[in-house]
């Protein structure tokens, strides 16, 4: 009985196969015969930003305390009467997981017992087992993450400019929360953004290795099948009206930094955008930014000749369904310079018509880095999770990138790059 | 199982090692020039590889060597330098599209390999030196690139403990040198180090990727066509060092956690018999979430967020850390040393032995996985004597007992503690 179905992606030399479980699960599973390990992430579409919802069974909206969906990741490796870390670890496997804005994901890397392994990659994710006791002693442990990322300058910067572009939205506030949110976290709460977000008809598989898709297929349905989930609910998270105007249009932050940084960001003016238009607008944006910004371009070897920047100097745009960003900047002697300099190679752009060779050099890069990227099963699984919850596939990059013209570039220069969506941040020693 | 072909074999005097595999999309290339630590040369060659990315006779500038690679598909050239043991190595990693992915790419290794060529032999000269501009430019930006270590706190803890502990040799120099030799240099010493480099450096060149193996070797021997004779001489070496009093090191900066790191001499390098017996060793102390530290420090005390131990496989060196409480600090030293009494004493199971080596082998496994990982191995199998072939590799941690790791742990001696402390 062959349920799966395939996807193929003739260019590339790959195939996917594709089943969605009667409780919601998607399950995805790319066999790759010359691999060693399998890695498997098991991801929910519920991040940092889902931080107001209406419960299981409530009509209203509750809001819960920042830093919740990461403590919330932290605890599920411990269940009633076992612990993932542990288990994998005589199983001879490597366990992790990471919260972002919009996600949770869960990954195991093996080369050996994969079934076993997937079974418990499977099986802890899906016990939540949280007691006032173990909730208390988390604390501490969240409390030193969040004091090394406060002693990292360049994650206080990255938080600070988002900050000064968002009014309201929840992606201004820290992935971890802050030591004050922490403490009020209880078991409750904790239960009830499980409920509502790890249900299976929220949450996505992703195995790839080498591995037989039907075994697999087998394996997770029997294992979902032993296990009882409540009636498929639609979630509903609050997001505040954010509009187009910066919340600050600079800022001065100061921290203990041998060196002063500089950032220039710009916030997403109209981010609600469907399916493939995103795929196009993000690789489109990130083509710009690289011509415009890159080690290849002209600003940057002004400023570099000029000793404006360093080799720190970076940018990067995220894209989502309800917000987006660019941030470009680094550690800077002179961030006026920088400022100015990048403000002219943007108004320069949008005067000018761009370079069709140009964008082709950098349309090449980006090619380049793609092909590179998809040499990694953990960046598959983790992007085509990303992409999937995005309703796109992460194997359209290749080619859309190809099909980018100079003119897709000039498109999205003008609506993103405008000035009442930018803000600048100076991180200035103490 | 997948099909490899993997060789090594000396061209014009440069090491050349092939890993012919079809599992990945793109062909990775490694240029490595290898020499021992010397404290007068470490800061002139960290400098190098970025003077000669900042032009060459045919791309006389930064913008136009990156536009040409942007050209190869977006070809990356990531520099870097790297302190091995009683080694320096100077790293150039070349990444490029795999042919069969691209319509019009009939000769791109050739042309990467053209280009790296170009960048390594071909610099801008003026004066008998390096061109001055250049060189000013790079001077300022490692200068920077010092001075920001501050901001990685694990980094700098690393780098100051490492100074403290082998004051004295070659090896308390990181490996990007130091700020105060920065001055000192000009174009012509720095062009000094690199003539240097040429003539006394051993060269090794990794690739990695689909490729027909005859021709590439072909492309190497007519493209790297300068002869190299070098001889590679063997540096300082600080085996047999015995520990007398402990030191105990304290910095101050305006840090919210405090970051603790216990430096051990353990004796054992990848060129010693003990070295797979020490590696499991640090597998049961420190070097996974299923370890003896994470687990008393983080998981049954809630002390740290990482807890963690790593070898040094060059250098006979381990060092374990922690992000601690200030408050915290005589604690976990105490937790720490524990955890070494007990590894000491055999207070640990057959079973986390055999979990230690599972774990292992899941990581040699893992690195054949990945172009890095497989250069990786290529070094660690030059470095070592010993054979690439992964049966081999795993048969040597397999054989390992528990009697082997109590006898090298017995071998650890704490050598210096570093707290990188908060401002009063």
């Amino acid at each position: 009985m062959n349920e799966l179905h395939p996807i193929i992606y003739e260019g590339l030399e790959e195939t996917i196969y594709y089943k969605k479980l009667p409780n919601g699960l998607e399950v995805y599973i790319h066999p790759k015969k010359d691999f060693h390990k399998t890695v498997a992430t098991f991801t929910t579409k519920y991040g940092s930003i889902d931080n107001k919802f209406s419960p299981e069974g409530k009509d209203y909206f509750v809001q819960f305390p920042d830093g919740i969906a990461h403590f919330l990741e932290h605890k599920m490796f411990e269940c009633e009467k076992w612990d993932a870390f542990h288990k994998f670890a005589e199983q001879g496997a490597f366990v992790n997981a990471f919260t972002g804005f919009t996600r949770t994901a869960y990954t195991l890397s093996a080369t050996s017992r994969i079934k076993e392994n997937l079974t418990t990659l499977l099986d802890f994710v899906q016990e939540p087992y949280f007691t006032d006791e173990t909730v208390e002693k988390e604390k501490g442990i969240i409390e030193q993450e969040i004091k090394m990322y406060d002693d990292n300058p360049d994650w206080r910067a990255r938080f600070g400019v988002l900050d000064n572009l968002y009014k309201s939205h929840p992606v201004k506030i820290d992935l971890a929360g802050t030591i004050p949110s922490i403490q009020q976290i209880t078991k409750e709460d904790l239960y009830t953004c499980y409920n509502t977000f790890y249900h299976p008809s929220n949450m996505l598989l992703f195995v790839i290795g080498p591995v037989v898709p039907e075994e697999i297929l087998r394996l997770v349905r029997s294992n979902q099948e032993q296990k009882e989930f409540p009636e498929t609910k639609k979630i509903r998270r609050f997001f505040p009206e954010e509009g187009a105007a910066v919340n600050k249009s600079s800022s001065v932050i100061k921290l203990p930094v041998p060196i002063p940084k500089v950032f220039i960001g710009y916030k997403e003016s109209f981010p609600i955008k469907q399916g493939q238009e995103i795929l196009k607008y993000e690789l489109s944006l990130n083509v710009l930014l690289e011509l415009m910004f890159g080690s290849g371009s002209e600003a940057y070897e002004k400023m570099y000749e000029n000793g404006y920047v360093d080799k720190s100097f970076n940018f990067e745009y995220t894209h989502e369904k309800n917000f987006g960003f660019s941030i470009i900047g680094g550690n800077s002697y002179s961030p006026e310079d920088v400022i100015k300099i990048i403000s002219e190679t943007i108004e320069k752009f949008k005067k000018d018509s761009i370079n069709q060779d140009d964008a082709e050099r950098v349309i090449n890069k980006e090619i380049g880095a793609f092909l590179s990227a998809i040499n990694s099963p953990q960046f598959i699984a983790n992007q085509f999770t990303r992409y999937r919850f995005n309703d796109l596939d992460l194997f359209d990059v290749l080619p859309t990138l190809e099909s980018l013209t100079a003119s897709d570039l000039e498109d999205v220069l003008h609506v993103h790059f405008s000035d009442d969506s930018r803000t600048t941040l100076i991180v200035k020693d103490k | 199982m997948e099909d490899i072909h993997i060789s090594s074999e000396e061209l014009n005097g440069v090491h050349l090692h092939l890993y012919n595999t079809n599992k990945f999309k793109t062909v990775s290339i490694m240029l490595t020039m290898k020499s021992p630590l010397q404290e007068s040369l470490i800061t002139a060659r960290a400098l190098i590889p970025h003077i000669l990315n900042g032009g060459s006779i045919h791309y006389p500038n930064r913008k136009l060597i990156q536009q040409k690679l942007d050209k190869l598909y977006g070809a990356t050239l990531l520099l870097d330098v790297q302190k091995k043991g009683e080694d320096h190595s100077i790293v150039f990693r070349m990444e490029i599209p795999a042919d069969k992915f691209l319509d019009d790419s009939a000769s791109l290794l050739k042309s990467s390999l053209e280009l790296l060529h170009e960048i390594v032999y071909n610099p801008l000269i003026e004066n008998g030196g390096f061109h001055s501009v250049i060189v000013e430019q790079e001077k300022r930006s490692l200068k920077q690139r010092i001075d920001s270590i501050h901001n990685e706190k694990m980094l700098y803890a690393n780098v100051r403990l490492l100074e403290e502990m082998y004051k004295g040799e070659p090896y308390q120099i990181p490996a990007f040198g130091r700020k105060e030799d920065i001055n000192s240099l000009d174009a012509i010493a720095i062009y000094q180090a690199y003539e240097n480099m040429l003539q006394t450096d051993r060269f090794d060149l990794f690739i990695v990727g689909a490729f027909n193996e005859d021709q590439v070797k072909l492309m190497v021997q007519n493209i790297f066509c300068e002869q190299h004779n070098n001889e590679f001489m063997k540096g300082f070496s600080s085996a047999g060092v015995t520990v007398n009093d402990i030191k105990v090191i304290e910095d101050k900066m305006d840090v919210k956690q405090g970051i603790l790191l216990l430096g051990y001499r353990i004796s054992s390098t990848i060129q010693d018999e003990d070295y797979e017996a020490a590696r499991v060793a640090n597998a049961i102390f420190g070097r996974f979430p299923s370890s003896k530290l994470f687990r008393n420090i983080r998981e049954k005390e809630s002390l740290a967020y990482f807890s963690h131990s790593q070898m040094e496989s060059n250098k006979g060196l381990l060092i374990a850390m922690a992000g601690i409480d200030f408050i915290h600090y005589e604690r976990v030293v105490e937790m720490i040393r524990e955890q070494e009494r007990a590894m000491k004493q055999g207070e640990f199971t057959d079973a986390e032995v055999e979990q230690g080596k599972g774990m292992l082998i899941n990581l040699l496994l893992e690195a054949h996985d990945s172009p890095v990982g497989i250069m990786d191995i290529f070094i660690q199998s030059v470095d070592s004597g010993l054979s690439i072939d992964i049966h081999d590799q795993i048969q040597r941690i397999s054989k390992i007992s528990k009697a082997d790791v109590i006898c090298t742990a017995k071998k650890w001696e704490l050598d210096s503690i570093y707290f990188l402390n908060r401002e009063e």
